[in-house]
């Protein structure tokens, strides 16, 4: 088991994130990206230096609630525009590598 | 040593909505591919999501009926993985703070009533359809962004039955309270399946496994059959259970691995900025509460109670939401409830059953069921003409008595045509005659017969009876 899933935030395993985003790395960008988010967590570790006691998590950074919109229906986008822009279509569907699982 | 199973299950009901859960797009079912999609449900960066309050309410009036608290603060989480049948690469869900908590439903099984807990109930959007042929897959985002929610159940069921009994009630209350078509062929209802085995002297649960592709409620039957049987091989025979994602493979019958526990998914769950919280007030809440439908159960009691029918019809009738408001405009429409119940129960069922059919869909109208018993009632027509009047109201509805006319079924109860018939009958079938003189009571029935087809069917046939007895009493 990774560090990481231990809770040990001081550092990321770059090769376990990757894995989660199905990225191949080559050794020299693992060890790029290693460096590179050490740091961002060292940032973000000064947050762990303010007192939160008994100040309640909050859900959202705007005070805002319930944004609601009512269940009307409205028709689709073009289906050709839809496609337009896909690396592989067959004029109806997205086709994409074969994956399973 | 004897071993029980402890099954939880997952299910996953689609909310019948219009439009999608973040989005506007439709909702309806066998659409063109990729024609009921926007930036939001094709997952463009930048693009927007904005809830659906019909879905909030359509999953807190399930909460409702399921006797689960209606959270007061809520908010939704991405759900993060890759694949391409979810192009942002998250599914919006609720983590930690879902719509509905705890709960539970009582259903019958076995004989017997048992409560199975709820966990929770959530919502989520829907991912994509993914077709696999060949190297290539085909995805279809028509069910991207389709509001469900998802059911999780503690590990309260101890077999198959209980978990198959328990869908079908859940179902029933789904359905009756507008909250889900459940239609099992259009994938409004799926579920995965935890399900592990323990030593029947032991506590505890054992080591789980999770079944996933499960869409018929036959299929989730078979497979904890299977599972729980190959869990308790595996232990009988010295092994371990390992904790694995097994698949259903419908055609040949097992489970087979999908994942093991080393792959097991980490979602890195976080709140959605996109998406503010929701909050309910117990006001709201009450309103809902007040608003709910009459469930199964308590449908169940009044139509024996306001009709005078027996139990056992009323829990037939009520199984069925359409099935049972078919039946009380019917019997409303009439003054003898039983007879129209019998139709219903045997008749209408069994021809619906024959042609696959629902009863929302067919021609005949309460109104027109309801002059058919008035009809037979009235002796103006016999019961295999009535049946035959009832089957072309079911093939193209129309009206009884017209029916009855047009196909020449007016019932014969003109006593000298019957009298006629009669003796025509005991003089072509002397022995007959004699044999019943002689106490042979079954050669009446014969006799009977014999009249009903001089008359093609559109005797009385208890009016022949009598007639015949009298005659041959002499
Ligand atoms: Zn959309």
């Amino acid at each position: 088991m990774n560090e990481e899933k231990r809770g040990d935030c001081s550092r990321i395993d770059v090769e376990y994130v990757a894995r989660l985003a199905r990225l191949d790395l080559e050794p020299r960008e693992a060890e790029l990206f290693q460096r590179q988010l050490t740091q961002i967590v060292e940032y973000i570790r000064a947050l762990q230096g303010v007192d939160v006691e008994g100040v309640e998590p909050m859900a959202h950074a705007v005070a805002v609630e319930n944004v609601f919109r009512g269940d009307v229906p409205r028709d689709g986008l073009d289906r050709d525009a839809v496609l337009a822009n896909a690396p592989e279509q067959d004029g109806e569907h997205f086709r994409v590598p074969l994956i399973v699982g | 040593m004897k071993y029980v199973p402890a099954i939880g299950l997952e299910v996953h009901v689609q909310l019948l909505t219009k439009s999608k859960l973040f989005c506007a797009c439709r909702t309806d079912f066998g659409a063109e591919p990729n024609t009921q999609v926007c930036p939001v449900c094709l997952g463009y960066p930048g693009a927007l999501p904005v809830i659906n309050r019909e879905a909030v309410r359509l999953t807190a009036l399930a909460g409702l009926m399921l006797d689960s608290k209606i959270a007061s603060f809520s908010k939704f989480d991405r759900k993060n993985y890759f694949y391409p049948d979810m192009p942002k690469n998250y599914q919006i869900s609720q983590y930690d703070r879902p719509l509905c908590l705890g709960g539970g439903l009582a259903f019958e099984t076995g004989g017997r009533t048992r409560t199975v807990r709820l966990n929770r109930i959530h919502l989520e959007e829907d991912v994509a359809k993914s077709m696999h042929a060949g190297a290539r897959s085909s995805v279809d985002f028509n069910r991207s962004g389709i509001p469900l929610m998802e059911l999780v159940t503690e590990p309260d069921f101890a077999s198959a039955q209980e978990a198959y009994d328990f869908l079908l009630a859940l179902r029933q209350i789904l359905v009756y309270g507008g909250v889900s078509r459940c239609n099992l062929e259009q994938g409004n209802l799926r579920c995965d399946v935890n399900c592990s085995v323990r030593p029947e002297t032991r506590s505890g649960l054992g080591v789980k496994t999770e079944l996933k592709n499960l869409n018929t409620f036959k299929g989730v039957f078979n497979a904890i059959e299977h599972e729980a049987a190959r869990q308790i091989g595996i232990l009988e025979g010295g092994g371990v259970i390992r904790q694995e994602t097994r698949r259903w493979d419908t055609d040949a019958g097992v489970t087979e691995l999908m994942r093991s526990k080393e792959d097991v998914h980490d979602y890195r769950y976080f709140p959605d900025p996109d998406l503010m919280p929701i909050t309910l007030s117990s006001g709201q809440v009450e309103r809902w509460r007040s608003e709910l439908p009459e469930l199964p159960r308590q449908r169940r009691e009044r139509l024996a109670a306001e009709f005078g029918i027996p139990a056992y019809d009323a829990g037939v009738l009520a199984a069925d939401k359409a099935v049972a408001d078919f039946f009380e405009d019917a019997a409303r429409l009439s003054d003898n409830p039983k007879a129209v119940s019998n139709w219903v129960m045997s008749d209408m069922l069994r021809l619906l059953s024959e042609t696959g059919r629902s009863i929302e869909d067919i021609p005949v109208r309460p109104a027109a069921l309801a002059a058919l018993v008035k009809l037979v009632d009235g002796q103006a027509v016999n019961m295999p003409g009535a049946r035959e009047v009832f089957e072309e109201l079911f093939e193209k509805g129309g009206d009884p008595a017209e029916i009855v006319r047009a196909r020449g079924l007016a019932q014969v109860s003109d006593e000298g045509a019957l009298e006629a018939m009669a003796e025509q009958a005991i003089a072509e079938n002397a022995k007959s005659a004699a044999d019943y003189k002689a106490g042979k009571t079954a050669a009446l029935q014969f006799l009977i017969g014999q009249v009903m087809r001089k008359s093609k069917g559109k005797a009385n046939p208890a009016g022949v009876r009598e007639i015949l007895k009298r005659r041959l009493s002499g």
